[in-house]
């Protein structure tokens, strides 16, 4: 196997007297497709948090494509990682938000040229021909010039994928995209997240309430529960024979009012 | 007389009431530019406490908290009377109306300080966090993202405290600016009538603040709620 792009080791994060992730191990593949499920408050969005550098990490290492994300290497000892090295480390990783987060004073476009052109330095120009790509990509390059209020939910977090796109990272995050849409819309959004599933480069971390879609799309499934990963396996294992009790027991109570 | 004008007594309240109103317009100048002035210090020093108070040192931040709290708990008359009697002392000598400017502007720093704070918080912590994971640096994120949104909420609200400012002017009558309560003063202290004038002052004050506040809603309702727009 190759060099894991994304390695979690023993990894402590607490919120003063709660410890939310517990020596945590974890690793991810280049361009593996990665769903996360477990009940609410089990430490889901706070692994994908602290990989997009939002939440520090008490005790313990995380590695991303080679190098410690939340340190730097100095003499040959881990140090605490300077500002500068979290800006470069971010390059690496796009994340889209349960709540969208769109820059509601900009156009869909302006939101999506926004960083290429401030951060990575491109033209007016480049930037907006590859965001009109993404927009094509999402379906929504009629909504150019349109303001996000103007959107529906579903087309906003289209546009967030598509902004969160625009700056070529090797890693993918979405903690849970489809939460906070009217169920009519879920499915545009999953469509867009599905296409993207097949580009075989992208690395994707996907926190998802979405079991079918889940199951569908993912190369592994992770279950945590109470800041732990319990059980880690292919979508068709852990779904339809969990090894583990509390795995089965969280499967049972949300399949059965879908089923 | 007062300011080159002759007033009329003795032909009525109209009579004199016209002939005083040149008097007043003189003196409501006056509070138009002490509002000005404070206002204008007020809205600068304020930015100053909320920068200050953002700082990174901890030192600065509880300094200038204990100096912003002091100034909204402490009555703008005793601010007034110590900048006024007791900056000489230091050889520091400024006219009435600087003074009493500086007297508004200083207190109500300490309200406009919080309005720009309040108005950073509300913007949703969402929004820092994308700029974050978009990788913007701390300053591109305050410019283009955070500040765009504040400034729709910030600006209604100085408008208001415009407002008040506009209304504690004649305090500074106290240390004998002639705005337009101290002018109604000295032509009752001459005239012995006292009710033309000062219900005269109350008049005007009622026009000028239903013209400010207007002013203020039509600002709020023009400035787009979303923030201002970036293409
Ligand atoms: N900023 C914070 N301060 C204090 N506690 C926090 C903070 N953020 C998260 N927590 C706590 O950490 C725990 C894990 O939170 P996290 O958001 O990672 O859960 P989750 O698995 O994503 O849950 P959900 O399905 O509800 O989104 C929860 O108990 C939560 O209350
Ligand atoms: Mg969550």
């Amino acid at each position: 196997m190759s060099e894991p792009i994304i390695r979690f080791d023993k990894v402590v994060k607490r919120f003063g007297a709660l410890t939310v992730l517990d020596r945590l191990d974890f690793t991810v593949q280049p361009g593996e497709k990665v769903s996360i499920i477990g009940p609410s408050g089990s430490g889901k969005s706070t692994v994908l948090r602290i990989l997009m550098t939002l939440e520090p990490i008490q005790e313990g290492t995380i590695w991303v494509d080679g190098h410690p994300l939340w340190h730097e290497e100095r003499d040959g000892r881990l140090v605490p990682a300077s500002e500068a090295h979290l800006r470069e480390m971010r390059k690496l990783l796009g994340m889209v938000f349960q709540q969208f987060n769109l820059f509601p004073h900009m156009t869909v476009l302006r939101n999506i040229t926004e960083a290429p052109i401030a951060v990575l330095g491109m033209s007016k120009q480049e930037a907006r021909e590859r965001a009109m790509e993404l927009l094509e990509l999402v379906g929504l390059a009629d909504q150019a010039d349109k303001f996000p209020h103007q959107l529906s939910g579903g087309q906003q977090q289209r546009v967030g994928i598509a902004r969160a796109l625009a700056m070529r990272p090797k890693i993918m995050l979405f903690d849970e995209p489809t939460s906070a849409l009217d169920p009519e819309l879920v499915g545009e959004v999953l469509t867009v997240i599905g296409k993207l599933a097949h580009e075989h480069d992208l690395t994707m971390l996907l926190v998802t309430h979405e079991m079918r879609f889940a199951r569908e799309v993912s190369d592994r499934v992770c279950f945590f529960d109470q800041g732990r990963m319990v059980e880690e396996g292919p979508p068709d294992q852990l779904f339809t024979e969990p090894r583990e009790a509390r795995t089965r027991e969280f499967l049972k109570a949300v399949l059965a009012p879908q089923e | 007389m007062l300011f080159g004008y002759e007033w009329v007594t003795g032909q009525g309240d109209l009579a004199f009431a016209a002939s005083i109103l040149p008097m007043l317009l003189l003196g409501l100048v006056v509070t138009i530019q002490a509002t000005v002035a404070g206002f204008f210090i007020a809205v600068i020093l304020g930015l100053i406490f909320a920068a200050l108070r953002q700082s990174r040192f901890r030192v600065v931040r509880y300094v200038t908290g204990f100096v912003v709290e002091f100034l909204r708990d402490t009555p703008l008359l005793v601010q007034l009377f110590f900048l006024y009697y007791v900056l000489p002392e230091f050889g520091i000598v400024l006219p009435a109306f600087m003074t009493g400017a500086l007297a508004l502007g200083v207190q109500y720093s300490a309200y406009t300080s919080q309005v720009y704070r309040a108005g950073i918080e509300a913007v949703p912590p969402g929004q820092r966090e994308a700029a974050r994971a978009l990788d913007l640096t701390e300053r591109r994120t305050f410019t283009h993202v955070i500040l765009p949104q504040a400034i729709p909420r910030i600006i209604p609200a100085l408008g208001n405290y415009a407002v008040s400012i506009m209304k504690d002017v004649p305090i500074l009558s106290v240390v004998t600016v002639l705005e337009v309560l101290n002018v109604a003063k000295i032509i009752g202290d001459q005239t012995f009538n006292y009710l033309v004038p000062f219900t005269m002052v109350g008049a005007l004050y009622l026009v000028l603040t239903l013209i400010a506040s207007y002013l203020v809603r039509l600002l709020d309702r023009a400035l787009p709620k979303t923030g201002l727009p970036l293409r």
